[in-house]
């Protein structure tokens, strides 16, 4: 392991349906209190699994994300707050 | 006397608490709301074995006692004994889905926490094995510190033993409540999913139900499909399947006026109660059927879990226009009547956007204005075909619904941009498991709906026929005078001539404006009133449409037309704003914003005729 080598990170919002991945970092800044209430209540936390599952018809927005056990929709704007390490090859 | 133990059912969203609460209280359950906020108290009461009877509160889900709407504030403030008009409860039932601990628990840690002597229900159970995951319940309680139960509320399983852990925890001595120190909300989850994982004895990984039918409802191209076929039966059934329903509520209603009418002596008395309060309520309470069926349909898509997937379908679409994906289905019910539409309003979240939702659910074309749009499109536009077997009356008619429909979205977008700015938590939901709701629950649900509504329909729309046709009847006519002359209302009447004059109404479309109020399609009967009152004898047989098509210039037709497209003119529909909004301030800002935009486009549509030469 090499201490200087960060996996790569990518949005959530970027993310490819169908892939999984755990989430790096979360920029709770860039929400404002309401939606960084939600999301943590949605359990997103560094370190959870997450798994793009479906998009809006049209636009495609808002994207259905699985976090832990739950099934959430949230537009693509916020997704952009959380940072993933992609886990499927 | 002291007051009954009052246990509180708390849960995060889509746990089944509202079944479990059903499962515990039965029928015998009051809806209320809280002052002040617009969010429903449902409360009811169990008996336990020793005939002891408790006083049972379902609080609005919530995800944790940080608040992010305005239930969850009431649910935080019910539990830390600061809601106005809710005492603090005695002991707390804590619903958790079971196949979704690692979320759940956070807020049954934060309740914990309160020091409230608690029980868990440990819900769905059954769906959590199905989804292949095994669960030690004894060791969830150990690691707690609080009993746990296994339930299943809509088979009722767990309910005699959440009777009898409650019955022991009512008995023993109560301990003091502690401080609600702000929790961190990270440290909780973390631990949740700790205690969770430590509580799993096997998971097998099965196919899941719910993520086969959300690849087919939520493809992007048959889901919009699908939900496009499921509005359609739904608008089918609230049109066709009340018609029945409909005729035997305007026979009783015509048998009651008869009897009333005979029971009654001539005179003013038989007029207010024959014509005012039972002509009134009746033209409302017709309306029944509709309501219920829609409600019927709604409670059905929320009870399966499909509610959100149309508005995650719909989403982007309505955030075009501000609003979010929860705005749909209220939106698309108010082309059936504007009551339910907004009564629908309660499953948005964002204070904002119901609010804004609320407001622009009266633009959209409701069944009441129907009669009067075939009757002035029978009378003024020729029946010729345009092109391809397109009917122009039909072209027209359609035209009028895009008005509506155009008018809601921009009035959206202004309101979102102007009074209603900022705020408005997007579009964050949970996609709960699909499920079959309990026909029972289902059926409660409807009951409460039609509770609601006809309670507004004796007492607010009662009270408002009752002074509408006070102004029609005082002063009485003498011999040769026109009751609708003579009367209050006609000199309103007058007064609302010289103010319409100018978009190009007459005096006939005057005295119909204000008794419109009661209901849009009342303006069709009080013109069908006036023109056979004025036109004696040799006309009398004619029909209103030739009547029309002689009496009024093509432009001051269309602009009546145009009036009806954004003319806020039902008395249940802002009684209902009134009731969902909590204040007058909204409905009388609706009432102006609406009259403004219909005296405009009435306005303009005259002038343009006009100009046009037509």
């Amino acid at each position: 392991m090499n201490a200087h080598v960060q996996p790569e990170t990518i949005s959530l919002d970027q993310l490819p349906l169908g892939s999984k991945a755990l989430v790096a970092s979360i920029d709770w800044d860039a929400l404002d209190h309401g939606e960084a209430c939600r999301l943590k209540h949605f359990g997103f936390d560094e370190g959870v699994a997450v798994e793009a599952l479906h998009q809006g018809p049209f636009g495609r927005d808002p994207i259905a994300i699985r976090v832990g056990r739950m099934t959430v929709a949230i537009r693509r704007k916020h997704a952009g707050a959380v940072r993933v390490v992609s886990t499927t090859k | 006397m002291t007051p009954l133990p009052l246990v509180a059912v708390a849960g995060s969203p889509n746990a089944g608490k509202s079944a479990l609460f059903n499962a515990l209280t039965g029928a015998r359950q009051k809806v209320g709301n809280y002052p002040g906020v617009t969010v429903e108290r449902h409360s009811g009461r169990l008996i336990l074995a020793d005939g002891r009877p408790v006083e049972m509160v379902d609080l609005p889900g919530a995800y944790s006692l940080e608040p992010a709407s305005p239930d969850e504030a009431v649910t935080r403030d019910v539990l830390l004994g600061k809601q106005k008009g809710e005492r603090q409860p005695d002991a707390l039932i804590i619903v958790l889905d079971a196949s979704n601990l690692d979320n759940h628990l956070r807020f049954a840690l934060q309740l914990i926490e309160l020091g409230l002597p608690t029980i868990i229900a440990l819900n769905m159970i059954d769906l959590a094995k199905r989804d292949g995951l095994e669960l030690d319940s004894a060791k969830l309680a150990e690691e707690l510190g609080v009993p746990v139960i296994e339930t299943v509320a809509v088979r009722r399983r767990g309910i005699p033993e959440l009777h009898t852990a409650l019955d022991d925890m009512l008995s023993a001595p109560r301990c003091g409540v502690h401080e609600h120190a702000p929790s961190d909300l990270v440290r909780l989850q973390r631990r949740a999913r700790e205690i969770a994982t430590s509580a799993v004895i096997s998971e097998t990984p099965v196919r899941r139900w719910t993520h086969r039918l959300d690849a087919v409802l939520l493809h992007p191209i048959i889901g919009p499909v699908i939900l496009a076929a499921i509005m359609f039966v739904m608008f089918q059934a609230v049109f066709a399947w009340s018609e029945t329903p409909k005729s035997w509520i305007e026979d009783g209603v015509a048998w009651l006026s008869s009897v009333a009418s005979h029971a009654l002596p001539a005179g003013m008395l038989r007029s207010m109660v024959v014509d005012g309060a039972i002509a009134g309520v009746g033209a409302v309470i017709t309306f029944l059927p509709q309501i219920l069926i829609l409600f019927f349909f709604i409670l059905l898509l929320e009870g399966t879990g499909y509610m959100v997937r149309a508005a995650f379908l719909m989403d982007k679409l309505m955030h075009g226009a501000g609003l979010s994906g929860r705005a749909f289905i209220p939106l698309l019910s108010s082309f059936a009547c504007a009551v339910p539409g907004i009564m629908a309003t309660r499953t948005i979240d964002d204070p904002k956007d119901r609010l804004t939702t609320i407001l622009v659910a009266p633009l959209m074309t409701c069944s009441a204005r129907l009669p009067v749009y075939t009757l002035i499109i029978a009378a003024f536009i020729p029946n010729r075909t345009v092109a391809l077997g397109i009917g122009l009356q039909g072209l027209v008619m359609f035209g009028l619904y895009i008005c509506g429909i155009g008018g809601a979205l921009l009035a959206a977008l202004v309101l979102r941009r102007g009074v209603l700015k900022g705020g408005g938590g997007g579009f964050m939901m949970e996609l709960p498991k699909y499920q079959w709701p309990r026909l029972k629950d289902v059926l409660l649900g409807l009951l409460q709906r039609a509770e609601i509504f006809l309670k507004r329909a004796g007492t607010i729309i009662l009270g408002t026929t009752i002074i509408l046709w006070a102004l029609a009847s005082v002063p009485q006519a003498q011999p040769g005078q026109k009751q609708s002359e003579v009367s209050i209302a006609g000199h309103i009447a007058n007064g609302i001539e010289a103010v319409v004059r100018p978009i190009g109404f007459n005096h006939e479309i005057s005295l119909a404006l204000l008794p419109a109020m009661a209901a849009r399609e009342v303006a069709v009967s009080a013109i069908a009133t006036v023109y056979s009152l004025d036109a004696g004898d040799n006309a009398a047989g004619k029909p209103l449409v030739e009547q029309l098509h002689h009496g009024w210039p093509l432009p001051t037709a269309l602009a009546f037309l145009a009036w009806f497209v954004f003319a806020p003119q039902c008395i249940s529909t802002i009684a209902v704003t009134r009731r969902e909004t909590n204040s007058w301030k909204w409905p009388l800002f609706m009432v102006s914003y609406l009259f403004i935009l219909a005296y405009l486009a009435a306005g303009v549509t005259y002038w343009t005729a006009k100009a046009l030469g037509l």
